[in-house]
């Protein structure tokens, strides 16, 4: 007998209405920005309960704040979660997300094809509060696992990674850390879920900058933690910060509390209260305002991507294109599988002539800007080997898929045609 | 907490602070394929506020191993076997769905040791759909799917949570997920098959209070005025919720209960 599910939104439905009901006081339509450090406490009970997490509310906007409250809400509704944090970065949401599983001693397996910044946490600022991380090629299975220790509390790695775009095969590497009882966290930045959701092939925990096409603009930081309340810490054994009394919060054991939300009740109460690296309630009122049309937005950017993608794998001047959609990735069948609307709206590629045409390729660009970033409605190009991952040596670029000429391009809003003449402008010019 | 309830070990939470049987005792029993977690914005609060509460894994939930029970007579009887493990001689019995099934069948089997009884979305008969109980047996995954979503008032997908960060669904929908294999069918079965006597309803003695939610769709809020006039003297509220009103209205389930346990 076929069973069929009761009826839910649609992902673009969730995007313009999920966690936001109209303002109580005002009635307003539009999500209110509760600019506001604080919260009145009505009596000196509710207060204590609130304090003691007895009751549900609002304290101080440093623990949680009404507006980024919506933003983390709608988050958890479009990636199929428990919950969410709002985050001052994608940064601080990785960080955030590490802070909660370990301590001093922990370790973490980690893509080798990743975002610089994560990098740099991971290689060099950890290391030195005792958290050490193994790089892995993360199209090979065998090495994920060859790379797992005893102390090892982490997966991570990037839907898609940039800059050479390789597809994080999730549902095989969730299954390596089921089989250690260690959660996969993934970074789905580039993929968004208009493109695909991690926890639906096997992810426990994801993490987004919010900065890229989530807000989608350019114009805030910001990120988010969704977590699916899949991973069973208590049954894992591995997780002492979840599963054992917290003298920081009254001896409590957040998976008694909530096995479904204990990391993300440590995390709020832990790392938001100590670390700090909270959303500012402005922050996350204009990404909501980028997130309502993320659906629509993504369909363009994948769109004019594909344009690009064979625009430019048809240059001579152009020596290789990294992009899922031909068929010389070697992720095309995989991205093909796991992102069926398209996976990225990234794309590297090789100019012949190496460092110097990549040089005088950007600065003839006109349309494209040159900046550190990806995501935003504008067309963006940038040279990771001089800027990104710049601290990466040599072995590390090679595994981050990086050389000399790579260029990386995040394809923006524009008309395609107009994009395409500035490539091609700007490829004639790196020959001269 | 642990006990030893009909030869099992049987988890407890007890509010985050040790239990003391001199005070007050609450058992918060909850609904199918459920655990203690759902009372989280209730029972903490009773625990810090002069109760010992005793909010349970049933048997198969959570962290209480055994068999889930298929008949809500067996569930009734754990729950005294709780009170006799705990040398407790009388408690208040507060249960959600199934738990308020269970409860309601302690209080009319041994009312001498209920002290009040309180009855959240509850409906006798709980009659549970074809659809729903098949999809239990045969496609658990959509059937988890069903009380998410039907656990919830009909616009909640699309509202604000009361727990900031937190979606409605979402827990209700991993802890349903989390749940062993064939305990939700179990517990609907159990649901289903409970037709009490009217006269049993009418025999019950000790205070009672149902909590009805006006949006709730699974037990709607006709089968709550229904059993509050079926039990002499309970008292009804009814909140602006849908079936899950421990989260979907946290605050206002805790005032509701907290004046009752009070009085």
């Amino acid at each position: 007998m076929a069973h069929s599910g009761p009826k839910t939104p649609h992902p673009d439905t969730l995007a313009v209405h999920a966690g936001q009901s109209p303002d109580p006081a005002t009635g307003a339509r539009a999500v209110p920005i509760y600019q506001t450090a604080s919260y009145v406490l009505p009596d000196t009970d509710t207060a204590a309960a609130l304090f003691d997490m007895e009751t549900p509310g609002h304290v101080y906007s440093r623990l949680s704040n009404p507006t980024a409250a919506v933003f983390e809400e709608r988050m958890a509704a479009l990636e199929g979660g428990v919950g969410a944090i709002a985050t001052a970065s994608g940064q601080a949401a990785l960080h955030l997300a590490i802070a909660t599983l370990m301590g001093q001693g922990g370790h973490v397996v980690a893509s080798s094809s990743l975002y610089g910044g994560s990098h740099n946490l991971l290689a060099y600022t950890l290391p030195r509060f005792g958290i050490n991380a193994t790089f892995v090629a993360g199209r090979d299975p065998e090495a994920w696992r060859r790379a797992i220790e005893p102390s090892t509390r982490l997966l991570f790695g990037e839907s898609v990674g940039n800059p050479s775009v390789d597809v994080l095969d999730i549902p095989e590497v969730a299954r390596i850390a089921r089989e250690h009882r260690i959660p996969l966290l993934v970074d789905a930045t580039v993929t968004t879920p208009a493109l695909g959701r991690p926890m639906d092939l096997g992810a426990h925990l994801v993490l987004h900058s919010a900065t890229k096409f989530l807000s989608g603009h350019g114009v805030v930081i910001g990120g988010v933690l969704v977590d699916s309340g899949r991973f069973d810490w208590d049954a894992s054994g591995l997780f002492p910060t979840l599963t054992q009394p917290y003298e920081g919060f009254h001896g409590m054991v957040f998976t008694e509390e909530s096995p479904t939300s204990a990391f993300l009740l440590r995390a709020r109460r832990e790392g938001l209260r100590d670390f700090g690296a909270c959303m500012a309630p402005m922050t996350a009122f204009q990404i909501l305002q980028g997130l309502e049309t993320l659906p629509l937005r993504m369909a363009r950017h994948i769109e004019n991507t594909a344009k690009v993608v064979a625009f430019l794998a048809s240059r001579p001047e152009v020596e290789r294109v990294h992009h899922p959609d031909l068929a010389s990735h070697a992720d095309h069948a995989l991205a093909r599988r796991l992102y069926p609307r398209g996976c990225s709206a990234i794309l590297a590629f090789e100019l012949k002539g190496g460092r110097e045409a990549g040089r005088k390729f950007i600065e003839a660009l006109s349309l494209f800007s040159h900046l550190a970033n990806i995501g935003d409605a504008k067309s963006l190009v940038i040279h990771p080997a001089t800027t990104t991952h710049f601290r990466m040596d040599e072995a590390a670029l090679k595994a981050a898929g990086i050389t000399p000429g790579t260029v990386r391009l995040s394809i923006g809003l524009e008309h395609p045609d107009d994009l395409a003449d500035d490539l091609g402008r700007a490829l004639a010019a790196a020959q001269r | 907490m642990q006990f030893i309830v009909q030869g099992y070990p049987a988890f407890a939470y007890t509010g985050g602070v040790a239990f003391d049987a001199k005070l007050p005792v609450v058992v918060m029993v909850h609904g199918a394929a459920m655990d203690h977690s759902v009372w989280q914005w209730q029972s903490r609060y009773l625990a810090h506020h002069g109760y010992a509460v005793l909010a349970v894994d049933l048997p198969a939930h959570g962290r209480s191993p055994g068999l889930a029970r298929e008949r809500i007579e067996e569930l009734g009887s754990w729950i005294v076997g709780l009170l006799d493990a705990g040398g407790i001689e009388q408690a208040a019995l507060v249960g959600h769905s199934m738990g308020s099934l269970a409860v309601l069948q302690a209080a009319i089997a041994a009312p001498q040791r209920v002290r009040r009884l309180a009855l959240v979305a509850c409906a006798v008969p709980m009659a549970v759909s074809d659809a729903f109980l098949a999809a239990a047996k045969e496609a658990p995954p959509v059937a988890f799917d069903m009380e998410a979503v039907w656990g919830h008032a009909k616009n909640s997908q699309l509202a604000s949570s009361p727990v900031p960060g937190a979606t409605l669904l979402g827990a209700t929908r991993a802890l349903n997920g989390r749940s062993r294999n064939g305990v939700l069918e179990a517990d609907l079965r159990a649901c289903n098959a409970w037709r009490p006597a009217q006269e049993a309803l009418k025999s019950v003695a000790v205070p009672t209070l149902v909590v009805c939610g006006r949006r709730d769709v699974m037990t709607p809020p006709r089968a709550g005025k229904a059993l509050a006039a079926a039990i002499p003297g309970a008292k009804l509220v009814m909140l602006e919720s849908g079936h899950s009103m421990m989260v979907e209205a946290p605050r206002e389930t805790l005032a509701a209960l907290r004046d009752f346990l009070a009085g």
